[in-house]
């Protein structure tokens, strides 16, 4: 994660590389690459109280701070929402709690995800965002 | 008691009828969501056990009720009132028919299966079981069939026995008749499985409580059958007095009629024997501060104002169907699962969960390496709807040892190019997955 780079800038750049594909297909696709290449998560962190629990998918989600920044991590039984947390954690991992707090995460709806927030679909993006958000605001009390 | 008359919202028979089979193209034109785009590819609607696309016969007399019959029924001494009683009134009757219930008033409108379940359990629990009393269900239960049980169960101190499934996705039932005893008060069982797409043998498992020298207990006393018809309604014929079950539920919705409307059937003496279950305006004769006294059957059990535009799209629903007719819609719908189940079959990997000597039109896969909702996903993209997960069974889901399943169920407007469209639609996303 670039120090420099804010969380705006992330997501312009993810809004670019999705708006490429012109095919819902190819979109997912994508989506799903973005998690193939996420650093793997060690087992030892995949404990019950990180487990994302959903109705089809599990996701499993760490984080600590470091130098006042949150850093995640995550693991998932399907591609899919492996993709989702991939995507999330380039987007907010490397900031500080405040910033992902107030990060209005505008570029899901221009990528054309908004559904998937309203979506019951396990390991859903809701849920991902919600637990980055919780674990930034504990952070915040600790700073 | 309800008069058996015709229903005055009768609209177009289907087009694609003609001497005992039936034309797919022209009844594909009956259902309007089937022409829309998904994704930007022409939608393939594989889902149709979560709940069934409408014709346009049901959508118009919904469209009639609200344009030109809209009151509330029962109470009205006005025209409107009395007329659009008479129309829910032979709904009712046109239900009945159907399921060759003996009278109408063996049939409650209720919300759905779930409420339908709800209603009986609660009677149950309130009237007629003690602690140390059983009920029995099956592994292959949707969580609307097991729920209601396990917490009356809880409630009452009742015990839980489930009846186990083979490997192949059926009932054994063996294993079913050790099972009872003379305590089984309740065997609640669904007759089609939304899973796996078994049918299984209500007639026989009936058959066996009745005859059971162990449940003879006399009048009053005899162990009651529930079934659960939400995933039968829509693809066989139901005769409840040939099946000899107590109480028979279903959906409006998976049967091409409208959501929030559903039916249980019970037998006149049960239902008479049901405590209340809601209670409210048009369930009663006359009301004081001292004393109520409750309206007759079925109205004791339909509080407040009903689902009137429910009730009437359902019987339109059943209408239409019967106008294809349900052995040309089970013929058909079996070709093409057998269509598909062969197909898939040869796709390297493939299993299939379910595979049942009897089975309804519904297929459940799994891929080697690759997770029901990743595949879901991806053919979504592609324009198909199919379910993936646990399908709320996930004691079965459990008995597999596997995440969930990927569920294409088929309807009488499916195509065998469809099936094609979906078999290299499943291949693309293989090869997309394993990249």
């Amino acid at each position: 994660m670039t120090e420099e780079k804010t969380i705006e800038n992330t997501e312009q750049e993810l809004v670019e590389e999705f708006a490429v594909f012109e095919d819902t297909f190819d979109k997912f696709g994508y989506l799903i690459d973005l998690g193939k290449n996420l650093k793997p998560m060690e087992e030892s962190l995949k404990i019950e109280n990180r487990l994302i629990k959903g109705c089809q998918a599990q996701v499993w989600l760490y984080s600590e701070l470091k130098d006042g920044k949150v850093f995640f991590k995550a693991d998932a039984d399907a591609d899919y929402a492996k993709g989702l947390a991939a995507m999330m954690i380039h987007v907010l991992s490397g900031h500080t709690p405040d910033e992902i707090i107030n990060a209005p995460l505008g570029f899901i709806e221009k990528i054309g995800f908004q559904q998937m927030l309203s979506m019951k679909r396990a390991g859903g993006l809701a849920s991902i965002i919600k637990q980055m958000k919780l674990d930034a605001l504990v952070y915040k009390t600790k700073i | 008691m309800i008069d058996s008359k015709k229903n005055i919202n009768t609209f177009s028979s289907p087009s694609g009828r003609s001497g005992g089979t039936f034309d797919v193209s022209k009844i594909r034109m009956d259902f309007p969501i089937l022409s829309r785009k998904v994704n930007g590819k022409p939608l393939i609607y594989f889902d149709n056990a979560a709940t069934a696309q409408k014709p346009k016969q049901v959508i118009d007399a919904i469209v009639k009720y609200y344009s030109e019959q809209n009151a509330n029924i029962h109470r009205g001494v006005h025209a409107l009132s009395q007329e659009v009683t008479s129309v829910y009134e032979n709904a009712r009757a046109t239900i009945q028919k159907h399921i060759n219930a003996k009278h109408p008033h063996e049939i409650i409108f209720t919300s759905g299966t779930t409420e339908s379940i709800n209603l009986v359990a609660s009677g149950f629990e309130k009237l007629f079981v003690n602690a140390g009393d059983e009920i029995i269900l099956s592994e292959m239960e949707h969580h609307s069939n097991i729920l209601p049980w396990q917490m009356l169960c809880e409630e009452k101190n009742v015990k839980l026995k489930v009846i186990p499934i083979n490997e192949k996705g059926e009932l054994q039932i063996e294993e079913f008749k050790k099972l009872l005893s003379s305590k089984t008060k309740l065997v609640a069982i669904t007759h089609v499985s939304n899973t796996l797409g078994t049918i299984n043998p209500i007639k026989e498992i009936i058959s066996i409580v009745r005859n059971s020298p162990l449940l003879r207990r006399g009048e009053g006393g005899e162990a009651a059958v529930l079934i659960d018809g939400a995933q039968a309604i829509p693809h066989l014929n139901v005769d409840v007095q040939k099946l000899d079950a107590d109480f028979y539920c279903f959906s409006g919705h998976k049967v091409y009629g409208p959501t929030g409307v559903g039916i249980l059937y019970g037998k006149e003496e049960w239902l008479r024997k049901l405590p209340n279950y809601r209670v409210g305006g048009g369930t009663i004769k006359t009301v004081s501060f001292k004393k109520t006294e409750y309206a007759d059957l079925p109205l004791r059990f339909e509080a407040g104002t009903p689902h009137i535009e429910g009730g009437i799209g359902l019987a339109n629903a059943i209408d239409y169907i019967n106008e294809i007719g349900l052995e040309n819609i089970s013929t058909y719908e079996h070709e093409l699962m057998e269509y598909a189940a062969e197909q898939l079959s040869a796709i390297d990997g493939l299993r299939i969960i379910g595979t049942a000597k009897e089975k309804a039109s519904v297929i459940s896969f799994v891929i080697d390496g690759i997770h029901p909702l990743d595949m879901g996903v991806l053919l979504d993209a592609q324009g198909i709807a199919v379910r993936t997960g646990h399908h709320c069974t996930q004691p079965l889901v459990a008995h597999y040892k596997i995440p969930g399943t990927i569920r294409a169920s088929f309807s009488f407007y499916n195509t065998k190019e469809e099936i094609d469209i979906f078999l290299s639609a499943i291949t693309k996303s293989i090869q997309r997955l394993r990249k």
